[in-house]
């Protein structure tokens, strides 16, 4: 049998050579992050599993809606008052799962990886919040939504995670939509990059 | 369109959440016990009021939890916003 994993393509591989000629002028960096890990951790938050997992993967679970907490290589994102996701780098996913699985013991937890779900586009440089302020209603601002801030919303009408950085925004989205959601974020950056 | 302020999430647009009618209708204790015509009204009759209105809201775009909003159907003024199990606010 063939090696799966050199056969495995990313959902917005086919936009690397235009996310690259857009990125030329340096105002906006548009890139796929391929294949990152992400756990989809479900627990009650009062429960002593909860805290156990935190200590398992070295990351206690943020509890303030729309923060993230990060350690090491993870990083883990609150999507609900009972809900996270534990992004971590690619082919983490079965040791994570283990580990949480493993902390939960026998209580109430939910853990599944759900990384082939959604792919990551990384939209970074100084114009990279002016271009998701073209089809994204929330103050993406970095007072309000700086490093630690991630939000669930809908960019351009697609569900989408954003992660918040110094000067980008990852937007997770889903593998379906990230064909239309690169062509999107193409076109909104027309502008920024013509110039450049 | 409207700002609704989810409990968890803060403000968001209306189209992130979806509508699930008025809120507070108790499952009845004995449904088996009911007459066609008392669980015809537990099933389809809701009030109508023009005022404030308990109805609930999903925000099915971001956190996608469940909770309660009272809502002015004449001005859509939101009057308050609570999660579910919280009981109805007094509002003016």
């Amino acid at each position: 049998m063939a090696d799966s994993a050199a056969e495995r393509r990313s959902p917005a591989a086919a936009y690397a050579a235009r996310f690259e000629a857009a990125s030329a002028g340096g105002g906006l960096r548009l890139a796929e992050i391929p294949f990152l890990t992400q756990v989809d951790l479900r627990v009650d938050p009062k429960s002593p599993a909860a805290e156990r997992i935190g200590t398992a993967i070295g990351v206690p679970l943020p509890v303030e809606p729309g923060t993230v907490a990060s350690g090491g290589d993870l990083e883990v994102l609150w999507l609900g008052p009972d809900e996270w996701l534990v992004l971590g780098p690619d082919g983490a996913a079965p040791d994570l799962v283990a580990r949480i699985a493993e902390a939960a013991g026998g209580e109430h937890v939910s853990v599944v990886d759900v990384s082939a779900q959604r792919t990551t586009l990384a939209v970074a440089g100084e114009r990279a919040r002016d271009v998701l302020a073209h089809g994204c209603a929330l103050d993406l601002h970095p007072r309000v939504f700086g490093p630690g801030r991630c939000a669930q919303t809908m960019l351009a009408r697609a569900n989408v995670i954003l992660v918040a950085g110094e000067d980008d925004v990852r937007v997770l989205v889903r593998s379906s939509f990230a064909g239309y959601l690169a062509e999107w974020l193409l076109d909104a950056s027309v502008e920024y990059v013509a110039g450049g | 369109m409207l700002l609704i302020p989810c409990p968890w999430c803060g403000p968001r647009d209306e189209a992130e959440f979806h509508y699930g009618g008025q809120a507070h209708i108790a499952y009845p204790d004995n449904p088996a016990a009911l007459s066609d015509e008392e669980w015809a009204r537990y099933l389809f009759f809701r009030d109508n009021p023009k005022g404030p209105f308990a109805e609930r809201w999903s925000h099915t775009a971001g956190c996608r939890r469940w909770f309660n909003v009272v809502r002015d159907t004449a001005t859509n003024e939101i009057h308050a916003v609570y999660r579910v199990g919280e009981p109805r606010p007094v509002t003016a």
